[in-house]
């Protein structure tokens, strides 16, 4: 009765979310920014959840970032998923500001070696057609 | 001094908790609800409301209406939601009854959880998305970042709790192992017969690190039932009714989905901080007055998380808690009398309200807390949703 994923998910994307997979394309990691407040937020939303502004702008970012938390997925239900398995995924507070969390799979380091506070670099990963997905690699200390 | 109840329980039901029911959720919803009537010694036909919630893995209140033959539907409700409802439903009935739509509303919850629709990878993830649960500019950023199941959402909670708090999995281990210990004595349990020692959790696989395979609830096959009157009409009834002081549907003021803590500042902050010392005076008592407490337990940590937000247990002493025995049968406050959804079952939480009533009533057995006669029901997996209700002996 249950659907898995077989082959990666291409993400479900509504007209508020379209900016963020059309910078993925292009290799550019595009926050939302708050026109009024200054303030970036993630996952995406029509308003800002501080400021209550509804204009806002994509804006690139730097890509860099710290590992807030993060798990060793050893099971999934999804095929795609299983067959990565121990993959390691995770919450990255981006380094433009504090309290400002986008997921994605950690690449580059063994899971025991996760520390709270790894710097990492995002980069794009092709896992379709039209779809590059932002990962997030260790930088080497 | 307690509160005047807002409503009373006076019958419960469940069916048989297992892997594989073999039946329809219909067939399972209208067993319980049966169950619920007749334990209540009520005849079906004054029965006049129903309500529950369901994450499309259900059956509506408009078939268990037409299969339990109701005369008349004077309130309903269908919730889309996850077990942050559970406690919520009862509350809903209760407001009913209190406010005159209705007299007898049962409150039900059944699903083929093991057998039927799983609680994880893609379907499940449309299920949130399209039932409210996550927002759809959620999902689409956790499904490509391999977060397709509860236990993931949960354990990168769970993460940062041990970054900050010093959690460590001996202390999960130490609430997996109790409430195992509590299951065993409950003839309700899937693991009745099934021991724990703290070795075999820390053998158990891993699902996603830091949660092992018994950090996880069981998904079940089931169903259960609670129904609630008035407590003028539920005096006249079979059962001692077991009182609602008070209770709450709720949640932080900017919860955006059910992951949204992972997304927050403040990840382990829960719904419970928000509304914890409005339920303890609504109900007009303290919380060192409870018997026990029934904490939704989706995973080991969900305890920890909404013990500290109640303010039963200070931040990081959750490990110590459970390994003094204060959360065991005879204990300070025991947790999970019934053994928790981790070893009960999971009936998506409402089976901790029927365990509740089958405390306050006396009917607990070899699992019985002595005097019973107040107790903390919550509903969530310590994200920024969730209910609760505070019941009393009558």
């Amino acid at each position: 009765m249950s659907i898995f994923y077989t082959e990666y998910p291409d993400p479900k994307i509504t007209s508020l979310t379209r900016p963020f997979w059309d910078g993925c394309k292009h290799g550019r990691l595009l926050i939302q920014i708050c026109d009024d407040c200054s303030r970036y937020r993630f996952y995406p939303t029509e308003t800002c959840p501080e400021c209550r502004s509804e204009k806002f702008t994509w804006a690139e970012v730097s890509g860099k970032g710290q590992v807030a938390s993060w798990i060793v997925i050893h099971r999934s239900p999804d095929p795609v998923w299983q067959s990565l398995s121990p993959f390691v995924s995770g919450v990255i507070e981006i380094a433009e500001q504090p309290g400002c969390f986008v997921p994605g799979l950690i690449l580059g380091i063994q899971p025991d070696q996760i520390r709270n506070g790894l710097k990492v670099q995002v980069e794009f990963e092709q896992t379709g057609e039209n779809t590059f997905v932002p990962r997030w690699r260790a930088i080497p200390h | 001094m307690s509160s005047k109840p807002i409503a009373s329980i006076a019958g419960i039901g469940w069916t048989d908790y297992n892997r594989n029911s073999g039946r329809t959720v219909e067939a399972l919803a209208l067993e319980a609800c049966r169950n619920a009537i007749n334990d209540a010694g009520l005849n079906v036909n004054a029965v006049d409301g129903l309500v529950s919630f369901s994450l499309g893995d259900s059956v509506t209140t408009a078939v268990v209406s037409t299969g339990l033959g109701l005369s008349k539907m004077n309130h309903y409700a269908d919730f889309s939601a996850g077990g942050f409802m559970a406690c919520g439903i009862v509350m809903e009935a209760a407001m009913a009854v209190a406010t005159g739509q209705a007299d007898y509303v049962v409150a039900y919850r059944a699903l083929n959880g093991s057998s039927g629709q799983r609680y994880g990878g893609a379907e499940f993830s449309r299920l949130l998305a399209d039932h409210g649960v996550h927002s759809d500019a959620e999902q689409q950023f956790l499904d490509t970042a391999g977060i397709t199941m509860p236990a993931q959402h949960f354990a990168m909670l769970c993460r940062r709790h041990m970054t900050r708090y010093g959690t460590t999995n001996e202390d999960l281990g130490a609430i997996a192992v109790t409430m195992r210990a509590h299951a065993n004595d409950n003839p309700r349990a899937q693991m009745r017969d099934r021991r724990m020692t703290l070795e075999d959790y820390h053998s158990s696989p891993w699902v996603a690190d830091p949660f092992r395979l018994l950090d996880c609830c069981l998904q079940t096959d089931g169903g259960c039932a609670l129904l609630i009157t008035t407590p003028e009409r539920a005096r006249d009834l079979a059962q001692s009714p077991v009182d609602i002081l008070s209770g709450f549907t709720s949640a932080g003021p900017r919860n955006r989905g059910a992951m949204w803590g992972n997304f927050s500042p403040d990840s382990n902050v829960t719904y419970a901080e928000h509304h914890a010392d409005r339920l303890f005076s609504r109900a007009g008592i303290d919380r060192k007055d409870l018997s026990f407490a029934q904490i939704y337990d989706c995973f080991t940590y969900s305890i920890i998380g909404q013990m500290e937000g109640f303010g039963l247990i200070e931040k990081g002493q959750a490990g110590d808690f459970f390994r003094s025995g204060a959360a065991s049968i005879g204990g300070l406050l025991p947790v999970n009398t019934h053994g928790g959804l981790l070893s009960e079952g999971y009936i998506h939480g409402l089976n901790s309200v029927v365990e509740a009533v089958s405390q306050l009533r006396g009917d607990g057995g070899k699992r019985q807390v002595e005097n019973a006669q107040l107790g903390l029901v919550t509903s969530g997996g310590a994200t920024s949703t969730g209910s609760a209700l505070i019941l009393a002996r009558n």
